[in-house]
């Protein structure tokens, strides 16, 4: 039993419905409690999905668990195909369902429906929604994908996005296009957009482009071995990425079309003076494993960052994740604990986050600005504009949205030549954001006297050092975004040196030995 | 529709009963407005990674306050009998506590897998009572989906708080739903100047401030969800006073005065004291009604409020009700509202979500009141909807509000129309 307040994954059968979803001419069939209706939700308010998910559940009650929830099934799949007439059926249990263990995959085989019915085993109490996406698309291609001759000219499948996937809508079209230009053609993308038909012609493709890991790697693999297909595994995610995607791509087809840069601004945007302000920015990093990973190398060699800190989710990661930390010289956090994501940020004090929506409330509370890279998504993140993150288009999107959540180059500056205006000062926030400054309540002069006689202002710390009210206030001076850090490394440089008080030259002297 | 008595209205028109797929949530969701309503309480759901997610993406994905609830998340070790859940239990509730230690209330809250695998909270709410107590009260009720629907949730936990409320013999007046803090001190302000008093809430703000109940009590319910309550609170002896419930200005004031009739209260003593606010509540009401009269509204099931609010929407803002659909139909407590709806419109019961769906496309009503998995699908296909939710999370109650109740049902019809020449649906919207 682990007590969690918030998680960044739903349960499996959420992950097969988003394969589900994003498909066409595709039903489900979930044995499920009334009340798991909810995830439908998920995709007609959060993605604005405009239609129900093609999900048919068996909302059986108490009253129903001593009578027949096996014919309940039975009935609720025979209605279902009746009604919606799909090319294949999934069945499924939720949680509570797999606990009845009514086996739905045995029941339909028995019943005879003229489609392919596909059965998922999900299992509730070990597994999470990145898994059931996974496993979803894996059985669909091993159940549906045929044996075939390559196309004559070369073709690949791009496979990984579903339906509620963070810009998984924008991604694919970003690389269709990119593709094209390498004049390769897309047989078939899925899940997304594809029919149960699709999948059966899979086969046909030259090679597949996996896009997420998360929800496709299975299925890519299993293509791999049975149907000799290699895929790659550069995620082009960033400048960088994208020309390495590009080459690999290059070596798996045999394309030798150029392709065109001149819509890639990203390089020079982060080459402009302009951006100099950006330089060293420490920035922690939070995610899903693909967008955790391949946003930390644009971070650090696209943007200029400092990446103080990474780690994901996802387990199924964590070892590329962990030799990737390695190589920043970091130790990855693997947890899908939000309160120790919580506390590992408070504790690297980041000037920026870049995140899920749950580092964005983390970022909230602690006063730390955040763009958000990764799944769990929210309404904000299905933009109506085109905003892909892969790609050379992607690398543009990276750019401006990582740059927006903070304040900006000439204005920082400002801020730290007039930081005690009682309007123009730190906790009023960047101007292109919303928000009305407050004003600063005005101080009484009368505490300039703490200079002649040092009282302690703040009770004594865990290791006993106490800050003189100069020099408290001598630290308030200092842009909030590196506050935290410049109050710990001070204590840490007083204890190490064995003083009791901090006062402002302390304050200095630890910002001079610490002086990057 | 004249040719039936006025005064039995619907009570005797027969109910559509339905069983198939039901679009609702489970009980679990009332622990949403619960845990900021009662604000030393903390909510911990004993179930699954299921439980959780619902929790969260029905919060709107996240609370920015650290939220009063968790969930417990059972494993496979518990469920394979590795571990002793029960054992498991407790220490995840010590660990909690010893965080919390503003905490003075804890429901522990049964969910699907937890019933299945019938792991029986109320010995574990003993036990933790026993160790936890007296500063902390431990109980437990289900918000599973095998057992509750959506709003049952709040009547399943004000149910499990009735026996453990201290007694007394004074008359008092008990307000049993949770209301909104602002329509709340309402209420209470003028239930004062009415002269009824004393007055309690259940549930209330703080444990310290639960109520006592006994003989003399007079309850009055102020949400159509609490049957179970209703019942926990007859076997402790209170009176029920039956009313519809204070929806519109028209059952605020029939609320109000069957409370006061109890308390020997005079109707026209009610109607001077509630003349001022009733006025602006009639005058706000007819700003929506300028948009609602006329039109036909399909309420699909959801929060059970279906009945009390078609009551409102067919009485007071001239709709036209074409199925009224509730998951539950009490008929002891919704029958003072029944007599008051016009026959005509389909009373149904429970749900077969794509037969009734069915229905609500061959009548093509003009507002069609849904949970949010079928909102924007039925938009997209040009029919104007009403989230049901919002009736739930947003203050609705008493004279105040019923402005602003009956403006969520306009401000669709509104949209719509300012949005007309621009809909993707224009086409059909304008056959």
């Amino acid at each position: 039993m682990k007590l969690a307040v918030w998680t960044y994954e739903g349960p499996p059968h959420v992950g097969a419905m988003r394969v589900a979803t994003g498909m066409r001419d595709l039903h489900m069939v979930l044995h499920a409690p009334q009340g798991d209706t909810y995830a439908d939700l998920l995709f007609t308010m959060i993605e604005r999905r405009d239609h129900r998910p093609p999900v048919s559940y068996t909302t059986f009650q108490a009253r129903d668990l001593g009578a027949d929830t096996a014919g309940l099934f039975m009935t609720a799949a025979r209605d279902a195909h009746a009604r919606f007439k799909p090319q294949a059926l999934l069945v499924a249990a939720s949680c509570t369902a797999e606990l009845i263990q009514d086996d739905p995959g045995g029941l339909a085989e028995t019943m005879g429906l003229p489609v392919p019915v596909i059965p998922l085993e999900l299992p509730s109490y070990q597994r999470k929604e990145n898994f059931g996406a996974d496993e979803a698309f894996l059985q669909l291609c091993r159940t549906l994908a045929r044996p075939m001759a390559r196309t004559e000219r070369v073709t690949c499948n791009v496979i990984g996005p579903t339906a509620l996937g963070f810009r998984h809508r924008d991604d694919a079209q970003e690389i269709t296009a990119l593709l094209s230009e390498m004049g390769i053609e897309v047989n078939v993308c899925a899940p997304m957009g594809a029919t149960p038909a699709d999948i059966a012609r899979m086969g046909a493709a030259h090679f597949n482009v996996l896009l997420y890991p998360e929800t496709a790697e299975s299925a890519a693999r299993w293509l791999e071995r049975e149907h000799g297909q290699p895929f790659t595994k550069t995620i082009p995610i960033g400048a960088n990425a994208t020309r390495a995607f590009i080459e690999e791509v290059r070596t798996l087809s045999g394309s030798t079309l150029p392709v065109d840069e001149s819509r890639l601004r990203q390089p020079w945007w982060a080459a402009s003076v302009d951006s100099t302000y950006l330089t060293g920015k420490r920035v922690f990093l939070f995610g899903d494993g693909t967008h955790v990973m391949a946003a930390a190398k644009v971070a650090r060699d696209e943007m200029g960052f400092e990446v103080c800190g990474m780690g994901c989710y996802n387990r199924e990661q964590a070892r590329p994740m962990r030799a990737l930390a390695k190589e920043f010289g970091l130790t990855a956090l693997i947890t899908d604990d939000y309160l120790e994501v919580e506390r590992a940020i408070e504790e690297a004090a980041p000037e920026m986050i870049l995140g899920t929506q749950m580092e964005r409330h983390i970022g909230k509370r602690l006063g730390i600005p955040c763009a958000v890279i990764s799944a769990p998504v929210h309404v904000q993140d299905f933009p109506a504009r085109y905003s892909p993150q892969m790609g050379f288009e992607g690398a543009n999107v990276l750019f401006d949205t990582w740059v927006h959540p903070l304040v900006m180059g000439l204005e920082e500056h400002l801020l730290v030549m007039f930081r005690e205006d009682f309007e123009f000062h730190d906790a009023a926030g960047p101007s292109h954001h919303g928000g009305k400054a407050q004003p600063l309540p005005q101080e009484v002069p009368a505490a300039e006297a703490d200079h002649a006689m040092p009282t302690p202002a703040v009770p004594a710390t865990e290791d006993n050092v106490i800050w003189l009210t100069c020099a408290e206030k001598e630290l308030k001076k200092i842009p909030f975004f590196v506050r935290g850090k410049a109050r710990r490394n001070t204590e840490k440089f007083a204890f190490e040196k064995g003083l009791q008080e901090i006062s402002v030259d302390t304050l200095y002297e630890a910002k001079a030995h610490y002086a990057r | 529709m004249s040719a039936h008595s006025p005064a039995t209205g619907c009570t005797d028109t027969p109910v559509l009963r339905e069983r198939g797929q039901r679009e609702v949530f489970c009980g679990l969701t009332g622990i949403i407005w619960l845990h900021r309503k009662m604000q030393d309480a903390f909510f911990l759901v004993v179930g699954s990674r299921t439980c959780a997610h619902l929790l969260q993406s029905a919060a709107g994905v996240m609370i920015f306050a650290e939220p009063r609830f968790g969930t417990a998340i059972l494993e496979e070790k518990d469920l394979a009998g590795m571990a002793d859940a029960n054992a498991e239990l407790d220490r995840e509730v010590a660990r909690l506590l010893d965080r919390r230690p503003d905490i003075r209330q804890l429901f522990l809250v049964g969910s699907c897998p937890s019933e299945v695998i019938k792991l029986d909270l109320s010995r574990a709410a003993e036990r933790l009572s026993a160790a936890h107590g007296p500063k902390v009260r431990v109980l437990n009720f289900s918000g599973s989906g095998i057992e509750t629907t959506f709003t049952e949730g709040e009547d399943a936990c004000l149910a499990s708080m009735v026996p453990a409320l201290p007694t007394t013999e004074a008359k008092e007046l008990l307000m049993v739903g949770a209301l909104p803090d602002v329509v709340e001190d309402q209420a209470l302000s003028l239930l004062g100047q009415i002269g009824v008093g004393p007055v309690r809430c259940l549930p209330a703000k703080r444990a310290a401030m639960d109520p006592a109940i006994g003989p003399n009590t007079r309850y009055a319910l102020t949400q159509p969800f609490l049957g179970d309550t209703h019942s926990a609170l007859q076997r402790r002896g209170a009176q029920h006073i039956d009313a519809p419930f204070p929806f519109g200005a028209e059952g605020t004031t029939l609320w109000l005065k069957a409370v006061a009739a109890e308390f020997g209260i005079s109707p026209e003593t009610v109607d001077q004291v509630v003349a001022a606010p009733r006025a602006r509540a009639e005058k706000a009401i007819a700003a929506a009604t300028e948009t609602l009269r006329g039109k036909r509204v399909f309420f699909m099931p959801d929060s059970q409020l279906e009945i009390p609010l078609a009551r409102f929407l067919t009485r007071e803002c001239g709709m036209q009700a074409v199925e009224i659909s509730t998951p539950y139909l009490h008929t002891t407590i919704h029958r003072a509202e029944l007599a008051l709806i016009a026959p005509g419109p389909t009373i149904s019961e429970g749900q077969d979500v794509d037969l009734q769906i069915d229905r609500v496309r061959a009548a093509r009503p003009d507002l069609t009141v849904c949970g949010l998995g079928l909102a924007n699908p039925l938009e997209a296909e040009g029919l104007a909807t009403k989230w049901a939710i919002e009736l739930v999370f947003t203050p609705v109650h008493f004279y105040e509000q019923a402005g602003d109740l009956a403006s969520l049902f306009a401000r669709p019809l509104r949209r719509r129309a300012l949005l007309a020449a621009s809909h993707p649906n224009r086409m059909e919207a304008a056959e």
